[in-house]
C-alpha cells in the first residue's frame, strides 16, 4: 500500500536519503512497539489471567513450538496447508480456463458453482469427515474443496473477459491455441486470478485449523484447543500468535509473487495516475 | 407486432436468456440426478452420502419444524450483528485512517500484520473470556469481516483521482464539499466491494463460530447431527447454509448493481 | 508471380443484430497490385472496419469473395498483418516491446537468432532499437503504434492492412508515422492497404485513393494519385497537384454522404 504519492511528498522537503530511511522505519515500527510495550507495562502494573505478558507468551513460544510439538504438529500442519494451497490454485486455474473458455459449459454449470461457491467452507468438514473418516487424505481434501472456488470463479470470469482487439490480433497473426493460453488468455486474467488466490490463501488456513481443532490428536488447531481447555494460557497465546505468523507469512509470499506475476499490472495503474 | 423496432431486441434477448435459462436447469438437474445415483448405485453408502431425495425430503421435514426455523434465525442475527459492527468500525476506522497521511503511514505495518491473522485462531480465546456465549461469536466475526472492508474504505478514500482532486482545490471547495462531492463518490464502488465481501465472510464465520465454539445455530446443528450419525440432517442443513449464502450473494450484488449503475463499466459480449 | 495480389469481388456484409439485418456493405470490387500503397477513405461510418475485417478473414462476409495471392480468403491469411486503431489494446501489456514484436514469430519455423535478428530489423525500421526491453505502456502513444507496426514488419506479410491507425495519435506525430509508412512502402517494396478517414492522409500516402460510399457501402471513386513517390510533408501538401487531388476526393466523400452519387450497376 505505499503508493506513489507518499514517496513525492517526502521528496520535496529536501531531506536527505538517510534521513528518510530513518523516518520510515520509525513509521513502520512505532505503532507496534508502543503497543507491545503499553501490554508489558499493563501486565506488570495488574496481571490478567487472559492476557499474560508479552515475555511469557514469547517463553511459552519457544518452549512449545521449538521442541518435539515442531515436528508432530507445525510442520505436518503446514504442509498439508501448503500441498492443499497448490493442488487449490492448479485445480481452480485448470478447471477455470476450461468453463471459462466453453460458453455452454460455463452455462450449463454457473447456478452450480453459484451455490457451491456460496456454502460456508466450514461446514463440508463433518462432510468430509462422514464421507472420508479422519484421515490425512481427508484433511487435505477438506482444505482444497473449500478452498478452490474463489481460484475457479475468478478464472472463469477473467478468461471469458478477453479483450475482444486483443483476441483478433492473436487470430490475425495465427497465434495457436497453446500460444494464446500462455500469451494471451493467461497473461490477461492474472489480475483476476491473483485476486481469488488471495481468498483462496485466506480461506485455507482457516480451514486448516478448523479442521485440526476436532477429533484428531494433532496438529496446529489441536494444539491449540487442548492448551484452552486446559488453561494453559501463555501456550494458547502462543498458538494465536504462531497461526498469525503463518497468516503473515502467506500474505508475504503472496505479495511478492503477484508484484512480479502482475508487474505490467501494476505499472499501467501507476502510468494511468501520474 | 405493433413495434416492429423492438421486437427482434426483445426476442433475441429473450432467446439468449432462455438458453442460459435452459442450459443452467439442465445443470442443475445433472448435478441432482448425479447426486441421486451415487448412492443408489452403491458407490458411496447411503449411510455417508444420502440420495437427493432423501436429503431432500428430510429439507422438506424440517421446513415445517419451528425449532428449525429458530436456528436459522439465530445464525442470521450473529450474521446481521456482526456483519453490522463491522461495517460501522471498517467505514469509521478506514476514513479516518485513510484520510490522514499520518495515520495512514503509522498503522500501516500494523494493519499488514494483524490482518491475516485468521480469526479462527482467536476462537480459544474469545472462549475463555467470553464463555460458549453471543460475544464470543460476536468477536470472531466482526474481526473477520472487519478487515475486508476496511482495506476497502482505506483504499476508496485514497483513490481520489489526482486531477479531480486538483479541481476541487482551484475551485476552494470547502472540505466538507470535498467530502460530500469528491471523496465519497470515489470510495463508494469500494464500499459496496468490501460490504458484499463482509457480507460473505460474515455468514462462513457465523456458521464457523456456531460449529466451533457451540453457540446454537445452524452450525451447531450440523455438528449434533454429525454426532447422532443423522447424515440426511446434515446434508439438509448443510444445503441451507448454501441457500443462505447464495440468497446473501445474490442480495448485495443487487444492490451494489444498483447503487452503482452509473459505474459499472459493463461490457457486454462483443457482438460480431 | 500473378501482378493482382488482393482482389475483393462483390463483397456483401450484412450484419444480424439484435434490431434487425443491417446492411453494413453493398456490394465492393477492387483489386490490390503486388507492391502498391492503397487507401480507402469514406464516411464515417461507412463500414471501412467491417471491409477491413472481411479482408483479414476475422469476419466472414455475406457473399462475395475475397482472394489473396490467388488464394480464397476463408479465415486470417497466413500471409497478412493487420494494425489496429486501438494499439493500446493490440499490444499486449504484459510483454515487452520485443515480446510483442517476437509473438507471431513464436510459431514460426526459425531458430532463435534467425528470430532475435527479424525482431531487431523491425524495431530499426520504425526507430525503437533502443526501446526492446520497455514495456508498451510506459511508450506515448505515437511510439505504442510503431511497436505495433514493428510486429507487422518482422512477419514479414505479403500485404499490410492498418485500420485507421494514426486516428488515436497527435498531429505532428502522425506526420512521422505517415513518413514512416511511405518510408516502408517504398524502402522496403511493402504492399500497404491503408484506411483512414482522413482525406489528406490518403493522399498524401496513397498511388491509389478508393473512395467509399455511405452504408450500404460500395465503391464510389477509384483515383490515381499521381504525385512523385518521394513525398514530403511540407513540399507535396504545397503541390498544386496535391490540393487538386484533394479537392477530388473530397468532393467524391461530400457527394457521398448526400447520398448524391449513383450506385453502379455491376
Amino acid at each position: 500500500m505505499s503508493t506513489p504519492a507518499d514517496t513525492m511528498k517526502s521528496g520535496p522537503r529536501g531531506r536527505s536519503r538517510g534521513t528518510r530511511t530513518v523516518i520510515a522505519v520509525l513509521y513502520a515500527v512505532a505503532v507496534p512497539v508502543v503497543l507491545i510495550v503499553a501490554w508489558l507495562i499493563w501486565a506488570g502494573v495488574s496481571p490478567q489471567i487472559f492476557f499474560p505478558s508479552p515475555i511469557a507468551i514469547a517463553e511459552a513460544f519457544v518452549n512449545t513450538w521449538l521442541g518435539p510439538s515442531l515436528t508432530n504438529d507445525v510442520i505436518p500442519s503446514l504442509a498439508r496447508l501448503g500441498v492443499a494451497i497448490v493442488l487449490a490454485i492448479t485445480i481452480g486455474i485448470a478447471a477455470g480456463t476450461v468453463i471459462g473458455l466453453t460458453p455452454w459449459l460455463r452455462e450449463l454449470l454457473e447456478p452450480v458453482l453459484e451455490f457451491f461457491r456460496a456454502i460456508p467452507p466450514p461446514v463440508l468438514i463433518p462432510v468430509f469427515t462422514l464421507l472420508m473418516g479422519i484421515t490425512t487424505s481427508m484433511k487435505l481434501a477438506v482444505i482444497v474443496a473449500g478452498a478452490f472456488w474463489p481460484v475457479l470463479l475468478n478464472t472463469i470470469d477473467g478468461v471469458r473477459s478477453t479483450d475482444s482487439v486483443m483476441t483478433e490480433t492473436a487470430q490475425s497473426f495465427r497465434l495457436t491455441r497453446a500460444e494464446r493460453l500462455r500469451y494471451l488468455v493467461l497473461p490477461s486474467a492474472a489480475p483476476r486470478i491473483m485476486t481469488g488466490v488471495r481468498q483462496t490463501l485466506s480461506i485455507a488456513l482457516i480451514m486448516m485449523v478448523i479442521s485440526e481443532m476436532f477429533n484428531t490428536s494433532s496438529g496446529l488447531g489441536y494444539r491449540i484447543v487442548y492448551f484452552q481447555r486446559n488453561y494453559l494460557i501463555a501456550e494458547m497465546w502462543s498458538g494465536i500468535v504462531l497461526l498469525g505468523l503463518v497468516g503473515v507469512f502467506l500474505a508475504a509470499v503472496f505479495t511478492f509473487v503477484e508484484r512480479r506475476v502482475l508487474r505490467w499490472y501494476h505499472g499501467i495503474k501507476e502510468t494511468e495516475r501520474a | 407486432m405493433s413495434t416492429p423496432v423492438s421486437t427482434p431486441v426483445t426476442t433475441a434477448r429473450r432467446r439468449r436468456a432462455a438458453r442460459k435459462a435452459i442450459l443452467g436447469l439442465l445443470g442443475v438437474l445433472g448435478f441432482l440426478a448425479t447426486w441421486q445415483l451415487i448412492p443408489m448405485m452403491g458407490i458411496i453408502d447411503e449411510r455417508f452420502l444420502p440420495s437427493a431425495t432423501t436429503t431432500l425430503a428430510r429439507l422438506g421435514e424440517l421446513v415445517l419444524d419451528l425449532e428449525f426455523w429458530r436456528n436459522v434465525r439465530r445464525t442470521l442475527t450473529y450474521w446481521a450483528l456482526g456483519l453490522a459492527i463491522a461495517v460501522v468500525l471498517a467505514t469509521a476506522l478506514g476514513t479516518i485512517v485513510g484520510l490522514v497521511p499520518f495515520l495512514r503511514r503509522a498503522t500501516h505495518t500494523s494493519v499488514e500484520f494483524l490482518r491475516p491473522i485468521p480469526s479462527v485462531a482467536l476462537i480459544p480465546l474469545v472462549i475463555l473470556i467470553f464463555g460458549i456465549r453471543t460475544p464470543a461469536a460476536l468477536v470472531i466475526i466482526v474481526y473477520a469481516s472487519f478487515w475486508q472492508l476496511f482495506i476497502q474504505v482505506l483504499y476508496g478514500v485514497g483513490d481520489v483521482d489526482a486531477v479531480a482532486r486538483d479541481t476541487a482545490k482551484s475551485f476552494r471547495l470547502p472540505r466538507s464539499h470535498r467530502l460530500r462531492y469528491l471523496i465519497l463518490p470515489t470510495a463508494l464502488p469500494y464500499f459496496m466491494t468490501g460490504v458484499r465481501l463482509a457480507a460473505a465472510v460474515a455468514l462462513i464465520l457465523a456458521v464457523t463460530a456456531e460449529m466451533t465454539i457451540g453457540v446454537p445455530g445452524l452450525g451447531n446443528v450440523i455438528n449434533l447431527a454429525r454426532n447422532a450419525g443423522d447424515s440426511p440432517t446434515l446434508y439438509a442443513v448443510v444445503v441451507v447454509t448454501g441457500l443462505l449464502g447464495l440468497v446473501i450473494n445474490l442480495v448485495f450484488r443487487a444492490v451494489e448493481r444498483r447503487v452503482l449503475g452509473w459505474h459499472q463499466s459493463v461490457r457486454g459480449e462483443v457482438a460480431l | 508471380m500473378p501482378d493482382t495480389l488482393l482482389e475483393v469481388h462483390q463483397l456483401k456484409k450484412v450484419y444480424e443484430t439484435a434490431s434487425g439485418p443491417v446492411e453494413a456493405i453493398g456490394d465492393i470490387s477492387f483489386d490490390m497490385r503486388q507492391g502498391e500503397l492503397v487507401c480507402i477513405v469514406g464516411p464515417s461510418g461507412c463500414g471501412k472496419t467491417t471491409l477491413l475485417k472481411c479482408i483479414a478473414g476475422l469476419l466472414k462476409p455475406t457473399a462475395g469473395t475475397i482472394r489473396l495471392a490467388d488464394r480464397p480468403v476463408t479465415g486470417p491469411p497466413e500471409s497478412m498483418a493487420l494494425v489496429f486503431q486501438e494499439y493500446g489494446r493490440s499490444l499486449y501489456p504484459w510483454l515487452t516491446v520485443r515480446g510483442n514484436v517476437e509473438l507471431p514469430l513464436r510459431h514460426q519455423k526459425m531458430d532463435a537468432a534467425q528470430r532475435s535478428r527479424l525482431v531487431d530489423d523491425a524495431l530499426e525500421a520504425v526507430g525503437l532499437e533502443h526501446a526492446g526491453r520497455s514495456y508498451p505502456w510506459q511508450l506515448s502513444g505515437g511510439m505504442q503504434q510503431r511497436v505495433a507496426i514493428a510486429r507487422a514488419v518482422a512477419y514479414h506479410p505479403e500485404v499490410l492492412i492498418m485500420d485507421e491507425p494514426f486516428a488515436a495519435v497527435d498531429a505532428q506525430t502522425r506526420a512521422d508515422l505517415e513518413d514512416l509508412v511511405r518510408a516502408l512502402h517504398i524502402e522496403r517494396g511493402m504492399s500497404i492497404l491503408f484506411v483512414t478517414h482522413d482525406i489528406d492522409e490518403s493522399v498524401y500516402l496513397g498511388e491509389r485513393v478508393i473512395v467509399l460510399s455511405t452504408s450500404p457501402t460500395w465503391v464510389q471513386d477509384d483515383i490515381a494519385i499521381d504525385l512523385a513517390p518521394e513525398r514530403d510533408q511540407i513540399t507535396t501538401r504545397a503541390l498544386p497537384r496535391f490540393t487538386e487531388l484533394r479537392t477530388h476526393v473530397y468532393e467524391q466523400i461530400q457527394r457521398a454522404k448526400r447520398g448524391e452519387a449513383v450506385r453502379p450497376q455491376a
